[in-house]
């Protein structure tokens, strides 16, 4: 049983191997001379400004998740568009029942003033 | 026909519920509260005259009446059932007619008594709970009463808890009674696992009489079945009825009302022991050697008790040694096998002794009053404050002195036909001895001196109450003179539904003995107990019996009336004697040294030593040792959350491998 | 996938979620009522979710002795969903009831409130009603959920807040633990069904022969006993339990206990049963631990909230003795206890919720100093609560206690139970040390604040006829019980 996990196992002792070894030698081999420019964050080429370490405004979590739910809630339309005819009737009346209590969140948010931004 | 029962203990329990209940708060006039217990009585009563003259008239003896299932364990089914039959039927009648009376007697007694509706819903219980007693068809029931009566005993003698003395004696009859408790219930056990080892799984009265047979040849601890029971039934019956040696808490429950006194401590409770052994008659007969210990228990009780009357100065301590006395007699007639002769002073002991209890009561009443109308704090109950009442109070006195000749066994009198027959079984029964007839013809000589002696210093000679309450003293009214009356009468003709044979002239027969006849006659035929002699051996000692009761009757007279001074020449002459007597034979102080402060000493020891050392240092080792894991365990709940997920971990290897190793 | 679509199609059956559906559009509706209301008004949402509760209650009923299975066998509403889904109803709604004065009091008007309980009790139903590992984890992730939002719902309130957060992010890794169970089993057997994977395991060889399974089942188990409370996956529990709002604590030591111990149960005995012996040895040892650990700590506290919640953990190890027995009595023994403990735990929590001033900083022993004579309703209440979570007759917690040993003795754990019954020795001093406060300290305060709102009062009352039938008559429902399980 235990044998059919063996070529996991190999994979991960060699990725781990190349890892350790590539990093070794560059250590050993290559040379260190760091600067302050090198030891910047990179920024895709901006400069950095002020520290990362910054709070944001709760409604970007707030928008964020709320984007993500529905988001990921039109994914599970798209097998259901695919299969729609088969599924006939009994399908339809399911993802109505589906949008319906997407509906009753999105009322819900809207009325909460979560979709407001200030 | 007989399903209604019930109805009989029914009453009086709705009247202590009411009272109990309402009457503090709701009833509270005194006249509603005796009249609802005295009623709920009276309706019992009447209700126990229909069956009692139904059954008289029926055929069959012997009803049983089952309201309810009680239990059903494995093979035992114990019902709430009742019994009638004859043994049953004459003790109701003589309970609810008695008490009826004795509750009548009690509205004028306990007039103005703080707590008038407690004493009535207490008494009402009692009589529910020995009606339990005397009617339950199997022996649970009967135990459930046996102890009902020991609790409302208890609650009754400490009626004046205010009183250190009053507590202190009910709590004396309460454990005394539970140490004969103890003996019943193992009586009880022996004879259910006696019965059951043969089959029989059953409590029943009927049933347990007619298997008793099969107990015949059974042995246990080297004594047949049939003898240990019944000495654990009997122990149980000296607890409740006062014999020796667990008898020294009637005295003391004197500390009671009067009419409790007379209801529960002379007519009714304490007879229990002999309605029991009654009850299980075939049992006892089937052990000759019981038999013997009952009738030497109860003859050595009897002797034993009447010497202490004579030294007593307290009117119902008088009397209430009467009562252990004549208790005695009973267990010798059980013992001696005359069954029906034991019922038969029973009730006629609870006709006169009732009567005596009652008259003292008016008696201790009226002094009461007198003293109190004076501010004197004389002892009301002492006899030494009173004589020359006879003239104060006539009723009193003329129903006090017919019972005292009744009890001493003057002719014709109703003590002397439930006496003689004790005595004539004592003498001539296959089951009697002489000895005993011996004893107890001392003790009944004693009864007459000790009895007269209290009738004269009570009613007759010189009024020796404090001069300013003298003419105070007055008889009492209605309520209590009248149940006076109906008992003196009573005591009179109670006797005559028990002629012996042998002086039976008008040929009326002994009608008790027929009645009884179902119950008694089965065990007596079987074991062979009767009494041998002839008509003329019965006669003459019937003249001897009335000529020792007449010289006890003549010695009080010499002594208390003729020459006043003899006693105390007496007492002066024998100073010894006189204390011991005086001082009881300092049986309680003996009980107290050796039972009580030993118990004391070993439960001291067991407190001290044992308890706080030994068992107090596990408890509070232990307690420690928790107490310190608490604490220590506490610091793993150090509040950081990176922990506890460490520790879900942990315990996930732990669980795994748990597995692996097993 | 055609097949798979006619596999979907042809197992569709509303009846085996009926109970669980009317919960839920009651929620949703309720929701949807709060907010075009204005803020603040909380009174109607009682009531609709008690409705609610009743009407699902009364589906449940009809459900009861009709087994109703559907989506592919994926959910099964039987005796056994039902007779769980009485207890959730019964948490739900005594919550409930104390609940609307207490959020007042604390602040807190907030009517999402209850919806997130009637959310919470519809994934405890689900929980109880899966024969599908997932649907079983798609209820515990609908109820916790429901129940990190409620554990830190004072969110002004540092206490609280740390209570939610400590309890998602333990809950959360717990889940993980559970999946991956899932998973492993899956990975095993082929298949997220119950009945399927017992006849696998059954079917193929011992336990010890795959490590795979034998590691399945201690992830999984893991998962549950968090949920449970036992230890050491306890750890969570006083924290959180002395942070939640008190009603929330109430529901969490009822519902949710009773919801895991529900799919804890089915999982065992549907996929497990071959390999009963290695996993009652287990919980054998979690039992006993989870026992000590929760009496033994509780000896200790102060704080009143806090030392039930150890006293919680401590049940859910005499619970567990049911599970280790693996028995008629002792699976019946588990549901009767898991209702007996709801009167009475939740009880016990109302009293306390009416006890408490503003920020409930009272909650502790000296602060109940003298209550009972103050307070003579609530303290006899109380006593009757502390009663019957010592174990004394005749209350829901003698009879529930003597089912859940009974089946240990009888199947041959006599020390077991013989331990069991030590520990409830040692919790007599922690609640009796509560009546000791009550009784016999002279009252400090006078306890004016308390009132008695009448929804409370119901909830008290309901618990202590619930704790003295089953105490006084525990036949009938235990034969319900044996009736429910499998």
């Amino acid at each position: 049983m235990l044998d059919s996990y063996l070529p996991i196992l190999t994979l991960i002792i060699i990725a781990l191997g190349f890892s350790v070894a590539v990093i070794v030698l560059s250590r050993l081999v290559g040379e260190n001379k760091p600067s302050a420019v090198k030891l910047a964050p990179y920024e895709c080429g901006m400069p950095p400004v002020g520290s990362a370490h910054e709070q944001f405004s709760i409604k970007f979590y707030i928008i964020a998740m709320l984007f993500i739910v529905f988001d990921i809630e039109v994914v599970f339309m798209y097998p259901w568009a695919v299969m729609f005819k088969r599924l006939g009737l009994f399908g339809f009346m399911e993802m109505g029942v589906f949008i319906l209590i997407l509906l009753v969140g999105y009322a819900y948010v809207w009325k909460k003033g979560a979709l407001e931004w200030e | 026909m007989y399903d209604k029962l019930w109805l009989i203990p029914f009453f009086p329990l709705l009247g202590a519920i009411i009272n109990g209940l309402l009457g503090k708060r709701f009833i509270k006039n005194e006249k509603v509260i005796g009249a609802i217990g005295t009623g709920m009585l009276f309706l019992s009563f009447l209700v126990s005259c229909k069956y009692f003259i139904q059954l008289l008239g029926d055929s069959v003896k012997s009803h049983q009446n089952v309201i309810a299932s009680w239990m059903s364990v494995g093979k035992l089914q114990v019902d709430w059932g009742f019994l009638l039959d004859p043994l049953s039927a004459l003790m109701i009648m003589v309970v609810t007619g008695v008490g009826t009376l004795i509750h009548l007697y009690s509205i004028g007694y306990m007039h103005g008594e703080e707590g008038f509706y407690r004493y009535f819903s207490y008494l009402n219980l009692f009589v529910f709970s020995m009606l339990m007693l005397v009617l339950g068809n199997n022996a649970l029931v009967m135990f459930v009463g046996w102890e009902g009566v020991g609790l409302c005993s208890y609650l009754l003698i400490g009626y004046y808890f205010e009183k250190k003395s009053a507590g202190d004696a009910a709590k004396k009859a309460f454990v005394m009674n539970r140490v004969g408790d103890f003996g019943f219930l193992l009586g009880l056990f022996t004879l259910f696992w006696a019965l059951g080892s043969h089959g029989v799984w059953t409590i029943n009265f009927v049933e347990i009489t007619e298997n008793a047979h099969l107990l015949s040849g059974d042995m246990i601890l080297g004594a047949s079945v049939t003898t240990v029971a019944t000495l654990c039934f009997f122990l149980g019956a000296t607890g409740k009825s006062a014999q020796l040696p667990l008898f020294t808490w009637l005295p003391d429950a004197m500390e009671g009302p009067t009419p409790v006194s007379a209801l529960i401590h002379a007519a009714t409770m304490v007879t229990a022991g002999v309605y029991m052994i009654g009850r299980m008659n075939i049992l006892f007969a089937m052990s000759p050697t019981t038999m013997f210990v009952v009738a030497l228990v109860g003859a050595l009780t009897a002797i034993f008790a009447a010497t202490i009357g004579f030294a007593q100065n307290d009117i119902k301590r008088v009397l209430a040694y009467s009562t252990v006395s004549q208790l005695g007699f009973m267990f010798v007639a059980m013992g001696v096998g005359a069954f029906t002769a034991g019922i038969f002073h029973l009730m006629t002991h609870a006709f006169f002794k009732a009567c005596l209890f009652l008259g003292s009561g008016s008696v201790i009443h009226a002094m009461h009053h007198a003293l109190h109308h004076a501010h004197l704090d004389d002892d009301a109950q002492d006899m030494r404050n009173m004589g020359g009442l006879r003239k104060k109070m006539p009723i009193t006195w003329a129903t006090f002195g017919i019972s005292c000749l009744a009890i001493s066994g003057l002719p014709f009198f109703s003590g002397f036909f439930s006496k003689d027959e004790i005595l004539w079984w004592a003498f001539a029964s296959t089951r009697g001895n002489k000895v005993i007839w011996v004893i107890v013809v001392v003790a009944a000589f004693m009864t007459a001196f000790y009895m007269f002696r209290c009738l004269y210093m009570t009613f007759y000679g010189e009024q020796k109450t404090n001069p300013k309450a003298k003419d105070h003293v007055h008889e009492s009214p209605w309520v209590i003179t009248l149940p006076l009356v109906v008992l003196a009468g009573l005591a009179t003709v109670g006797g005559l539904i028990g002629i012996p044979h042998a002086i039976d002239i008008a040929h009326v027969g002994n009608k008790l003995n027929a009645f009884l006849a179902p119950v008694f006659h089965h065990s007596q035929e079987l074991y062979k107990i009767e009494a041998h002699g002839s008509a003329s051996t019965e006669i003459i000692l019937m003249v001897f019996s009335v000529a020792i009761a007449l010289a006890g009757i003549g010695f009080a007279t010499v002594m208390y009336m003729k020459d006043p001074s003899l006693p105390g020449k007496f007492t002066a002459k024998f100073p010894t004697l006189h204390r011991v007597v005086f001082n009881k034979w300092y049986v309680d102080e003996i009980y107290d040294t050796l039972f009580v402060n030993s118990t004391k000493k070993l439960g001291i020891f067991c407190w001290k030593g044992f308890d706080v050392k030994v068992v107090d240092g596990i408890v509070n080792g232990i307690a420690k040792l928790v107490g310190a894991l608490s604490s220590v365990l506490r610091y793993t709940q150090s509040g950081l959350f990176t922990n506890y997920a460490l520790t879900m971990v942990l315990g996930t290897v732990v669980m795994l491998a748990i597995f692996i190793l097993n | 996938m055609e097949n798979l679509v006619q596999i979907a199609l042809q197992n569709v059956n509303m009846a085996a979620i009926l109970p669980s559906l009317v919960l839920t559009c009651f929620g949703m509706g309720l929701l949807l009522i709060n907010v075009f209301l204005p803020r603040g008004t909380t009174r109607h949402a009682v009531w609709i979710s008690v409705i609610g509760l009743v009407v699902t209650g009364f589906f449940v009923y009809t459900g009861w002795g009709n087994p109703q299975y559907g989506f592919n066998d994926a959910v099964a509403n039987d005796n056994y969903t039902a007779f769980f889904s009485v207890i959730f109803l019964f948490a739900a709604g005594l919550t409930i009831l104390m609940s609307d004065d207490y959020l007042t009091r604390e602040g807190y008007p907030v009517s999402e409130y209850y919806p997130l309980i009637l959310f919470a009790t519809a994934g405890a139903m689900w929980m109880a009603s899966g024969t599908d590992m997932l649907t079983i984890f798609l209820g515990l992730e609908v109820m916790s959920i429901a129940l990190y939002v409620l554990a830190g719902f004072f969110r002004g309130q540092l206490r609280s807040n740390e209570a939610g957060l400590k309890y998602f992010l333990l809950g959360a890794f717990s889940t993980g633990f559970l999946l991956y169970g899932i998973a492993l089993i899956y990975g095993v057997t082929g298949s997220t069904k119950l009945t399927e994977i017992g006849i696998y395991l059954n079917a193929h060889g011992s336990l010890l022969e795959n490590p795979m399974t034998l590691a399945g089942l201690v992830l999984l188990s893991t998962g549950f006993l968090f949920k449970i409370a036992a230890a050491p996956f306890h750890m969570w529990t006083p924290d959180v339990y002395e942070g939640a709002p008190t009603p929330v604590t109430a529901f969490m030591s009822a519902g949710p206990k009773a919801a895991a111990f529900a799919a804890f149960l089915r999982i065992m005995e549907y996929c497990f049963f071959s390999l009963k012996p290695e996993w009652t040895a287990m919980l054998w040892v979690i039992a006993v631990l989870t026992m000590v650990i929760g009496n033994v700590i509780a000896i200790q506290q102060t704080n009143l909230k806090r030392m039930l919640a150890y006293s919680s953990i401590a049940h859910a190890g005499y619970a567990l003795v049911g599970l280790v027995a693996a028995n008629e009595i002792g699976y019946s023994g588990i549901l009767f206890y898991m209702l007996a403990y709801t009167f009475m735990n939740i009880g016990a929590f109302a009293v306390l919720v009416l006890a408490g001033k503003k920020g409930e900083d009272n909650l502790t022993l000296e602060g109940f100093s003298g209550f009972g004579l103050k307070r003579p309703f609530l303290g006899v209440a109380m006593t009757v609560f502390l009663f019957s979570l010592m174990g004394l007759p005749p209350t829901a917690g003698f009879a529930g206690k003597f089912y859940i040993f009974a089946g240990a003795v009888k199947a041959g754990y006599i020390w077991l139970a013989v331990i069991g019954v030590l520990n409830s020795a040692v919790s007599l001093y922690y609640y009796l040390r509560i009546m000791v406060y009550m009784y016999f300290r002279d009252a400090e305060e006078d306890y004016a604040w308390v009132s008695l709102p009448a929804a409370a009062v119901i909830s008290i009352v309901i618990a202590l006829i619930g704790v003295f039938y089953l105490g006084i008559i525990p036949g009938d429902v235990m034969e319900m019980a044996k009736m429910a399980i499998f």
